[in-house]
């Protein structure tokens, strides 16, 4: 049997190709598991699972729950708003006091960065990283590339930008992590006060012009500008943002090959994406919600199965 | 401790015929049947007794699925070797069928009580029969019986019952190995 190489989801960063592939296998058994008439099996049943969400999110904290309950695990779902938290109490205790009532595992979107791998190292549970602040989103770049893996049939070799606010997108940061590890050529486009420095290092190109990367790439991610993580104008207007970075379609439509968009959401209609490019057959933004049931799954069960043994009385 | 062959490839022809005409016998045309291998290792008795059943008894309109049962098993963050999943082919109605299991080699019995579970999700079967190449009958862990048997086997907990196929191995062939002590 493989086994995933870590034993906390912290981000893309720590696991390796093989990892990668195991999850993607996983996954597919689990895509056809959520397309039976009754989309459920009961892997899970003596698993607890808490989801401690300090930030908001639907889409994730949705498509996690749904994944919990298609493999049967017991939920417990936290928001920051109606808790302790605002009464002064640490994540530490707070993820202690959940853990006492006999929690397995914990999924957490937090808006600081390294919050998911300080509390893997403070915590007795296993930790699965649903966003940590402009760091990492390790499920949303697994089912970004599991996407394309699904329309391509591989992800090696295909060549994939990156398109917006880069400079405060963690779901920027994992897929750049990803698509390398699985051989495919990234490139990142946007304004340049939006591209953090040395971004290069990261083994991507910079390509300052929508058009060109756009006749250069197989796949176009569209990313939303973060206005609620910005704490200054990067950027002299919507419309100037919209005029060169949106992607509509007489733009899309200019490039003599086809390109595949993906969009993590929330979108921005008419801003880094037009209606018309949304709701367009080169967009599997749908898809990707469905893949991200199927992918989150896969991570659970694989982390789960490194749980250790239930005791035997 | 080398391994005692149980089985030849020409005993285990004989076996599938005979498992065959059992099949003929209670399911005639086989028109509200439906056989379900079980992955991995019984998808490969599935499929000879197709072949069989299809070519050289002449049974047309066979309904027939592959069942994978790695998520419905018992011994999840159990077992130390967990297994990894197969895919699942269940393009078949099965809702008010008569479902066969079929499988290699029935032991614990906890496999069949998981694809007891499995086979749910597909719809209400008006009967299910489990078919085994081999029943290692002095093994079961729980209340499950077969009703096609290919030879029983009587081989103590820590042997092992290899089936070979000749899609993997060179030939087909079903061996005992004993545990040295």
């Amino acid at each position: 049997m493989k086994t995933l190489s870590v034993d906390h989801l912290l981000g893309i960063k720590q696991l390796n190709e093989n990892d990668l592939h195991l999850i993607f296998e996983t996954a597919d058994h689990f895509k056809e598991v959520i397309n039976r008439p009754i989309k459920k099996v009961p892997s899970l049943r003596d698993v607890t699972i808490a989801n401690l969400f300090f930030e908001n999110s639907t889409r994730t904290k949705l498509s996690f729950e749904l994944a919990e309950k298609r493999l049967s695990a017991d939920i417990i779902n936290f928001s920051a708003a109606q808790s302790s938290v605002k009464k002064g109490e640490t994540l530490v205790d707070t993820v202690n006091n959940i853990l006492a009532m006999k929690v397995d595992m914990v999924v957490m979107r937090h808006p600081h960065p390294g919050a998911a791998a300080f509390l893997s190292r403070e915590v007795d549970a296993c930790i699965i990283n649903a966003g940590d602040g402009t760091h990492e989103h390790p499920t949303q770049a697994l089912l970004d590339a599991y996407s394309i893996r699904e329309k391509f049939g591989e992800v090696a070799g295909k060549r994939v930008v990156i398109v917006g606010d880069i400079l405060h997108s963690r779901v920027a940061i994992s897929n750049i992590f990803a698509l390398n590890k699985l051989g495919a050529e990234v490139k990142v486009c946007g304004p340049k006060s939006l591209l953090p420095k040395h971004i290069e290092s990261l083994g991507v190109r910079v390509e300052p012009d929508l058009q060109k990367a756009l006749k250069w790439c197989d796949v176009a991610n569209m990313l939303r500008v973060q206005n609620e993580r910005m704490d200054k104008s990067y950027f002299p207007s919507i419309r100037e943002y919209t005029q060169l970075y949106g992607l509509t379609m007489p733009v899309l439509e200019s490039v003599k090959h086809e390109v595949t968009v993906l969009h993590p959401g929330p979108m921005n209609r008419g801003v880094e994406i037009s209606s018309a490019v949304a709701d367009s057959d080169q967009a599997i933004i749908l898809d990707q919600v469905e893949n991200g049931v199927a992918i989150r799954m896969a991570v659970i069960y694989l982390l789960a199965a490194k749980l250790i043994k239930p005791e035997h009385p | 401790m080398t391994p005692k062959q149980l089985l030849s490839a020409p005993q285990i022809e004989l076996l599938l015929h005979r498992l065959a005409c059992q099949l003929i016998e209670n399911h005639r045309d086989f028109s509200a049947t439906v056989l379900i291998g079980l992955q991995p290792r019984g998808v490969y008795v599935l499929d000879r007794l197709v072949e069989l059943l299809q070519s050289h008894y002449g049974i047309e309109n066979l309904n027939s699925g592959k069942l994978d049962i790695t998520f419905f098993r018992d011994d999840f963050r159990r077992s130390e070797k967990p297994r990894v999943a197969q895919p699942n082919q269940m393009e078949v109605v099965i809702e008010n069928k008569a479902v066969v299991f079929i499988d290699d080699v029935l032991y614990t019995g906890r496999s069949i009580r998981a694809a007891l579970t499995a086979i749910d999700a597909y719809g209400r079967p008006s009967s299910i029969e489990l078919l085994t190449l081999i029943d290692r009958r002095f093994s079961r862990d729980l209340p499950i019986q077969p009703d096609y048997v290919g030879r029983q086997v009587d081989a103590i907990q820590n042997d092992k019952v290899s089936v070979q196929w000749r899609e993997t191995h060179s030939e087909d062939a079903v061996y005992l190995i004993k545990e040295s002590l």
